[in-house]
């Protein structure tokens, strides 16, 4: 891919990011370990990870300046975890479908009495909420990559726009 | 004896979705040992029904980010055994170059991201150092392998995830000269990465013996999509029979449900194809690995990611010879010759056997379907798995760190997809 991001002098400082996951496929995820084959290098110089699941097992949610989270909130412990990233990051990027409209996996809000019923003991077992919520129904949302899976060019967009915004890179 | 008292409740990472591993110890007594898959269902089995059948594929694509390929064609697959169509031997090499660009690039993210880490003692597979020489060129290869599957499967099937060509009795699009041509330079450019690749899982000491049933669609040559599903007990089951022989097991702390075959716990998934079909294997690959293919079949679980990367190795060699050697034509798809029917469609996921049944009506709508997926079938195998690792570490009083750290790898051998396994839950609210 030549949409390389660093075009200006890179500081020594780096973005301080965490990549969190909730009620998805995980598609825009697949997208971004894709996207590594051809910037990882670049990555490396420019990223702090703190938090990604699928690339690390020592994660933190401490101070980020940018949070990105796919997927849509199906569970109070969604709604909680949230307003944790959304406290501890400076800036909040929602990722893809799920976390851009709630849909695909909102689809149960829209199911007609039978389907309701018919799932209803797995709701109230494991403590589903009514209704499942995109990002922005719960928190303040910085910057949006839709898609599903996610644009690939607006996501390195956004990500290029955040390193010029905290001063990683300069033009 | 060892009195340990430990409890974990913790997310595992380096795997696909959401699970935890919940243990608890007393007294070097274990209480209790569990996989829970955490993801959290989205309800396709309810959400299909009452949809277009033209709809379905896509749909049932976004059950998996990682294998959402494998659902899109296998869905396909089912529509057109429903309505009685038969796709040309063009979509049928299209369908194969899918699965095998699917296959290279998750296989290669889960051999890579996924395991090495835990080869090299490392946290992030980013981690490994480049200035090291092994290292740098393990960091090489890795991107090099999954950029060539990435571009095989774009080129065919529009996109890696969610792929937008494959249509219900043929393709929308077929790739240019130029794309072909770029491909076959990528994939034979990355066989030398390949080949290091299966000679560093053939290295790796990872080792736990496990007595089990395998099970695969299985074809000669070798093949994700047609065959009969075999087992090293001798079964032999048309696609349409497969889920007469299972059961379904419910797991009451799980969002996700687990499967006995015949009444026996079974695995499916890399090491089960090769175990049960290598000597079908690309005549090429078969060339270059005959050392490392006479350790199939083999009980060792983690010759699952050795499997993986033979399989990687078959992938790309049959990907060249068909790109070399067939020119592909637009071509109008199949119509269906009925309209209205049941359908089942098997093919090999990346993970192992994925199974999907739609009842199309006269209306051409949805009015039923099922999935069975490879994680589900291999669920009850990896906790019975987990249990006896813990008995056989606690006379080592490990730490909880440690614990973990040694249940993880083995769980990631087993290369588990929880975004899959999620949606297949059936719970007997009584069972507790």
């Amino acid at each position: 891919m030549s949409d390389k991001i660093s075009t200006g002098k890179i500081t020594t400082k780096k973005l301080r990011i965490g990549w969190f996951t909730f009620s998805c496929c995980e598609d825009s995820t697949v997208l971004f370990t894709e996207l590594l084959n051809d910037h990882w290098q670049e990555w490396k110089k420019l990223l702090d990870i703190r938090y990604a699941r699928v690339l690390q097992s020592k994660n933190v949610l401490d101070e980020l300046d940018v949070a990105f989270v796919e997927g849509a909130l199906a569970s109070p412990e969604h709604v909680e975890k949230i307003k944790e990233i959304r406290r501890k990051s400076k800036k909040i990027v929602a990722i893809g479908a799920c976390a851009v409209m709630g849909l695909p996996s909102a689809q149960r809000n829209k199911f007609d009495p039978e389907r309701l019923e018919e799932i209803e003991h797995i709701l109230s077992r494991f403590s589903y909420m009514d209704h499942v919520q995109k990002l922005s129904d719960v928190i303040t949302v910085d910057a949006q990559v839709p898609g599903c899976p996610m644009d690939e060019k607006k996501f390195l967009q956004v990500l290029n726009q955040m390193l010029k915004e905290f001063n990683i890179v300069t033009e | 004896m060892h009195q340990v008292d430990l409890t974990l409740n913790k997310e595992l990472t380096k795997v696909e979705g959401s699970a935890v591993l919940d243990i608890k110890i007393t007294k070097g007594k274990i209480e209790h040992c569990r996989f829970g898959i955490t993801e959290y269902k989205r309800f396709y089995t309810q959400a299909m029904r009452g949809k277009p059948y033209k709809t379905l594929p896509a749909l049932l694509a976004r059950i998996c980010g990682t294998c959402s390929n494998a659902h899109l064609l296998c869905s396909i697959e089912a529509c057109e055994h429903a309505l009685g169509i038969k796709p040309s031997q063009q979509t049928q090499l299209m369908k194969k170059l899918t699965m095998y660009g699917l296959n290279i690039r998750d296989h290669a993210l889960h051999l890579y991201l996924f395991v090495m880490p835990d080869m090299y003692g490392k946290d992030s597979f980013l981690s490994l150092d480049e200035n090291d020489p092994e290292q740098h060129q393990i960091l090489h290869d890795a991107f090099e392998i999954k950029a060539a599957g990435n571009y095989l499967s774009i080129i065919i099937a529009g996109r890696s995830v969610h792929a937008v060509n494959p249509a219900i009795g043929g393709w929308l699009k077929i790739p240019t000269a130029e794309e072909i041509k770029q491909a076959i330079k990528k994939l034979t450019a990355a066989r030398s990465a390949v080949l290091r690749t299966v000679e560093r899982f053939a290295n790796c000491k990872f080792s736990f013996d496990r007595q089990t049933h395998f099970m695969a669609l299985v074809a000669n040559p070798f093949s994700y999509l047609e065959g009969k599903i075999i087992s090293d007990k001798g079964d032999s089951i048309e696609e349409a029979d497969f889920h007469n022989h299972l059961q379904h097991k419910v797991i009451p702390y799980s969002q996700a449900s687990g499967y006995t075959f015949s009444g026996e716990t079974y695995m499916v998934g890399a090491l089960a194809r090769i175990n049960l079909a290598k000597d079908s294997l690309h005549t090429k690959t078969k060339a270059s690995l005959t050392e490392v293919l006479k350790r199939f079949p083999s009980t060792n679980i983690f010759d699952n990611n050795l499997a993986q990367a033979i399989e990687i190795l078959h992938c790309l060699d049959h990907s060249v010879e068909i790109l070399e050697n067939y020119s592909f034509n637009q071509e109008q798809p199949v119509p269906p010759t009925q309209i209205e029917g049941v359908g089942i469609g098997v093919i090999e996921a990346p993970r192992g056997t994925l199974y999907h049944k739609v009842i199309i009506d006269k209306q051409g709508v949805v009015t039923e379907g099922e999935i069975v997926v490879p994680t589900g079938q291999n669920q009850i195998n990896i906790e019975q798995d987990m249990a006896r690792l813990v008995e056989e570490l606690l006379p080592t009083n490990p730490s909880a760190d440690e614990l973990q750290q040694e249940l993880e790898k083995l769980i990631r051998a087993y290369d588990p997809c929880m975004s899959c396994a999620s949606h297949f839950l059936k719970l007997n609210i009584d069972a507790t």
